[in-house]
């Protein structure tokens, strides 16, 4: 059977985990013997800027990104940058997103207002809207900097992708020894998040 | 054989390329995107592997290299050719020993620059070849035998990225047993290395002689792809924008990518364009691959579709082709799915990129700013200062341009008024040190000022000759701007440490009044630097805040305007240093006491 090939973005403030999440989802992809293209914007997006990476994985993958309208499936780590680039999806597309605002500098100067609407905005819109508590979730579980790895669990079970992967062993393999456990279960937790959601096929390229 | 199926970035596909070809030196400067590329290449067992202080003192180290038998690589990004034009266009006539090959980045849509100049025209300018790698699988290949081609054909090669192949990640078959091995050839004097005139006269014949000859070459045909799948619509292309075409065309329509951009195969293309009906180029950019088959006399339409704005993507080929006249098919109907919106959602507040919280830039900045001071700046983090609220200098151009351009603007502005120009440490050592030394000579009413960060902090942290360390980290003589200052007869040269918004106000001041030639270095370490240790944090006593609001304009991330409409201070993202506390006029901000985790 032709694997079609998908697109996953991912996006959210630098220093939010990105580069992990989408190392993760990359070695999975890898191991299941899909072949896979990435592209990031590095640079000034480092100095708290919006960060951006595409993954793209099927049999054949020519392109590293693609433009607006073209993205299955939207892994937003911050709910702004979700917004921002909701534009990027498909009509029927996943937009998976972490219930976690973080201002930009005009809204810290009282310059313009954060959005208190993203959530219905976004859930108007015709795709399959998941906002999730990963921020919630990761303090609970005692470092906030594991809400990456949650968002991934969520991301992975969601959409079923490579389901007969071991994926706590790509998980094990990508984080450092003395945090094996807590990424572990923080995966599990992401999962766990999205337990009641149906799976959700993508929508078909062709 | 033992292989591995690994994901490389295109830089780091690079780097494996020169690795494998036995690269003896590898030198460049930090420019996104090509940073990685060295940083890669420096992890590996082998080459010398260094941060020179610019791009022209790289490439001449490069090709100094390369003449006495080494094989060496150059990196930078597109701006950074500019400043190593001088040499390459003279090492193409005087030709190499071992192989040179020069790595160039060019950034389209500017994600990380000041312009999109797009490089393939200095190829054809200093008739240097040019290889264009679509992806990192080829970034590897195309790396490794361009040092090959450097040396049959004696000529440097330059070797054409964009942010699209340095920065994405692709699969890449590794040899998990091959070793490094050196190469050296021997080196004999000969008069052919020196320009001359008489010698550049007999050399341009041989550069012709071997420019005609690489077109022909086996292994360069071997770069090319040409895929007849239809007698109706021919594409002809290179590197990433050859990806969009095959994402968007599949098969549907022939397709010839270039693998050597300059020179142009001419035989070839004409080959391909007998094959089909009508003749496309598809190029990100300039019409650099239009004008030139244009130029031989082939029918082609480009840039009549494709637009030579920023960067291309699957979607921007197939809407440009869509409606058209042309009689192509489009087999992936992906690549023009319907959206989930008509456009960018409205009213989403931008999120520019800021100096981090306790940057030591900001001091000066806004003391700048106070001062009302008429200022250049240059390229670096402190391009920031330009933003709001901190709005600090005026103008900037090109690395080094911070101190020159100063200096110009000086000779407009009333009789005793200076003008100021800033830079960073190693803007300062890449070409800082010329203009400052210019002010001097030529008695400029000028105040050069170095924020010393003691690192190259922008790019992601490289070594400078202000840290002391070479990139491998072994120690070298740590320069000091204030020294070279003194050197060249600035006096008074004021040191001012970055959180002292008193002494950075004096050194203001005294520089203005100056009857000498003041010059001031603002110095504290990046924060972000491992090791480099904030304050204790500050906090606003919310009954005391007459809520003046003056702490905002430092344009800090840490504060922010809390729900009583007071400023609060995050207390998990400020660093301590302590500047909004010297800004405040009502002692309202207050250090508070705690062991910093």
């Amino acid at each position: 059977m032709i694997r079609e090939t998908r697109t996953i973005m991912l996006d959210g403030v630098g220093g939010q985990g990105i580069i992990m999440a989408s190392k993760i989802l990359i070695d999975g992809l890898i191991q299941a013997d899909y072949d896979v293209k990435s592209s990031e914007v590095h640079g000034m997006a480092q100095r708290g800027g919006s960060v951006i990476t595409q993954l793209r994985y099927g049999d054949r993958v020519y392109s590293s990104l693609v433009g607006e309208g073209a993205v299955d499936v939207l892994f937003a780590m911050e709910k702004l940058e979700a917004m921002r680039y909701a534009h990027f999806l498909k009509k029927d597309g996943l937009l998976l997103m972490n219930e976690m605002e973080i201002p930009p500098a005009s809204v810290l100067t009282g310059e313009s207002s954060y959005p208190g609407d993203i959530n219905e905005r976004l859930g108007a819109l015709p795709v399959k809207f998941f906002p999730i508590a990963a921020e919630a979730k990761a303090r609970e579980l005692g470092n906030v900097r594991v809400m990456n790895v949650i968002m991934a669990g969520a991301l992975i079970k969601l959409i079923g992708l490579a389901d007969d992967l071991d994926w706590s062993a790509v998980v094990t393999a990508a984080v450092k020894p003395q945090y094996k456990e807590l990424n572990l279960e923080a995966f599990r937790s992401g999962m766990e998040l999205v337990r009641h959601s149906r799976p959700q096929v993508l929508v078909c390229n062709r | 054989m033992l292989t591995t199926k690994v994901m490389l970035t295109g830089n780091e596909a690079v780097a494996r390329g020169a690795w494998e070809a036995g690269v003896g030196l590898g030198i460049g400067y930090p420019g996104t995107p090509s940073t990685e590329i060295l940083e890669a290449l420096s992890l590996k067992d082998g080459p010398e592997v260094c941060w020179a202080v610019n791009e022209k003192v790289a490439l001449e180290e490069a090709y100094g290299a390369a003449v006495g038998g080494l094989r060496a690589i150059v990196t930078m990004k597109h701006v950074g050719l500019n400043v190593a034009a001088d040499p390459l266009f003279i090492t193409a006539y005087l030709g190499v020993n071992g192989g040179l090959v020069i790595a160039a980045a060019d950034d389209p849509g500017m994600h990380s620059s000041q312009n999109e100049q797009d490089n393939r025209w200095y190829a054809l300018h200093a008739k240097v070849p040019m290889l264009e790698p679509a992806d990192s699988e080829e970034c590897l290949r195309f790396t490794k035998l361009a040092f090959e081609l450097s040396e049959r054909y004696d000529v440097p090669i330059l070797l054409r990225l964009v942010t699209r192949t340095s920065h994405a990640g692709g699969l890449v078959l590794l040899n998990e047993e091959m070793k490094y091995s050196r190469i050296k050839r021997d080196y004999v004097p000969s008069p052919r290395y020196v320009t001359l005139p008489g010698n550049s006269r007999a050399r341009k014949k041989v550069l012709e002689r071997n420019l005609a000859a690489i077109v022909e070459d086996e292994s360069v045909q071997t770069l090319d792809l040409m895929e007849i799948t239809s007698p109706e619509v021919g594409i002809i292309t290179s590197g990433a924008s050859y990806n969009y075409v095959k994402e968007v065309f599949g098969d549907s329509c022939s397709v010839l990518k270039l693998g050597l951009v300059y020179p142009l195969n001419v035989n070839r293309i004409r080959e391909f364009a007998g094959m089909v009906r009508e003749l496309v180029v598809v190029e990100e950019l300039d019409p650099y691959l239009e004008n030139n088959i244009k130029a031989m006399g082939i029918r082609c339409e480009g840039k009549k579709y494709i637009t030579s704005f920023y960067e291309l993507n699957p979607q921007i080929v197939a809407a440009s082709l869509a409606n058209t006249t042309l009689n192509i098919p489009f087999p992936s109907a992906g690549s023009r799915a319907e959206p989930a919106a008509p456009g960018p959602l409205p009213g989403v507040p931008a999120r520019p990129a800021l100096l981090c919280a306790g940057c030591p830039h900001r001091g000066f900045f806004y003391m700048a700013k106070k001062a009302k001071l008429m200022m250049t700046g240059d390229i670096g983090c402190y391009s920031l200062g330009a933003m709001p609220p901190l709005e600090a200098f005026e103008a900037s151009i090109c690395m080094g341009g911070g101190y020159t351009m100063a200096q110009g603007l000086s000779l407009t502005v009333p009789e005793g008024q200076k003008v100021f120009g800033v830079m960073g440490d190693s803007t300062f050592f890449h070409s800082g040190i010329t203009g400052a030394l210019e002010g001097i000579y030529n008695g400029r009413a000028f105040v050069p000022v170095v924020l010393d960060n003691r690192i190259t902090a922008m790019t992601g942290h490289q070594q400078n000759p202000g840290t002391g360390r070479m990139m491998n980290g072994a120690p070298t003589l740590m320069q000091e701007p204030a020294v070279l200052f003194k050197a060249m007869g600035y006096d008074p040269v004021m040191q001012v440490g970055a959180y002292d918004l008193d002494a950075i106000r004096s050194a203001i001041q005294t520089a203005k009044m100056a009857s000498g030639k003041a010059a001031i270095v603002v110095k504290a370490p990046c924060r972000l630097i491992r090791g480099v240790e904030g304050g204790s944090r500050r906090a606003v006593h919310q009954n005391q805040c007459q809520d003046c609001r003056l702490c905002l304009r430092l344009g800090c991330p840490a504060i922010s305007l809390g729900e009583d409409g007071k400023p609060v201070i995050d207390a998990l993202s400020c660093f301590g240093c302590g500047i909004c506390q010297q800004v405040c006029r009502h002692e309202s901000i207050y250090e508070v006491a705690e062991v910093r985790s």
